[in-house]
């Protein structure tokens, strides 16, 4: 790293720092209102329910845009990656769904203005299952999955 | 509180952020070894990203998102020295926030 991006890099952090202290004090009011976290679609246990909850519905049509990348044999389950593409146009969101987790749902994405159908980040899979990408788009949702092997479960106990 | 590492790069229109939080991400359901007691649940529930002032991305995880998440997204519409904001919350009420430039 360059210095001079060295010292941004740093400024920007005892910037965050600051902010960070400042928020902690209570004189700042948290711009980030959770809106609405989605408990129960968190907490249901099987993807139907879990769909139901986040979307109002667990109907998926299959598709063949949508594309995950995740490793067929994950050898440690507490980290897994996973990443989605789809060139579904005009897609609100994308939720990534470890079926055989005890509670399946693990991520939603919400898309803004000028987002790309892509994300990418690391779950936690229980043991063996299918991972499934969901898209939603033009109201409706489309699906893929694809079998990962976890070799250590990732969930503790 | 610098528990955001971010990198925004532009390509082809494109802009990739990746970034990469400390956070424990405790799904409640691991045991203490020495007291045997669960340690309670302690996850980020929502990342925001903002790009002059327009959301871009939410981002709603639940615990079984990895400890030390990480994240990628892509966007269009940026410029090179654009400001991007990353903020997440967690269960718990704690959050952070970070900026950086578009490169």
């Amino acid at each position: 790293m360059t210095n001079m991006k060295r010292r941004t890099f740093l400024k920007g952090s005892v910037a965050a720092g600051a902010v960070g202290a400042a928020m902690g004090a209570g004189l700042l009011t948290p711009r980030i209102v959770l809106a609405a976290w989605p408990t129960a679609a968190f907490e249901a246990k099987s993807v139907d329910s879990a769909l139901d909850a986040l979307e109002g519905s667990h109907a998926l049509v299959g598709s063949d845009k949508i594309s995950i990348r995740a490793p067929d044999i994950a050898e440690n389950g507490a980290v897994v990656p996973v990443s989605v593409t789809s060139d579904i146009p005009d897609i609100e969101s994308m939720s990534i769904i470890a079926e055989k987790n005890a509670a399946p749902l693990t991520a939603s994405f919400n898309l803004g203005k000028g987002a790309e159908g892509f994300v990418s980040t690391r779950i936690k899979m229980g043991k063996t299952s299918s991972v499934i990408a969901v898209v939603k788009a033009g109201g409706k949702l489309y699906s893929t999955g694809k079998e990962v092997k976890v070799t250590i479960g990732g969930c503790g106990g | 509180m610098a528990s955001i590492k971010i990198r925004a790069k532009l390509s082809d229109g494109v802009t990739t952020v990746k970034a990469l939080i400390q956070h424990p991400m405790e799904t409640g359901q691991r045991k203490d070894k020495k007291t045997g007691k669960l340690i309670p649940a302690h996850f980020i529930q929502e990342v925001t990203c903002e790009h002059s002032g327009t959301n871009v991305m939410t981002a709603l995880w639940g615990p079984a998102v990895s400890k030390n998440p990480y994240l990628s997204f892509k966007f269009k519409g940026a410029k090179v020295g654009d400001s991007l904001k990353l903020s997440w919350v967690d269960n718990k009420g704690e959050s952070d926030s970070t900026e950086t430039q578009v490169s």
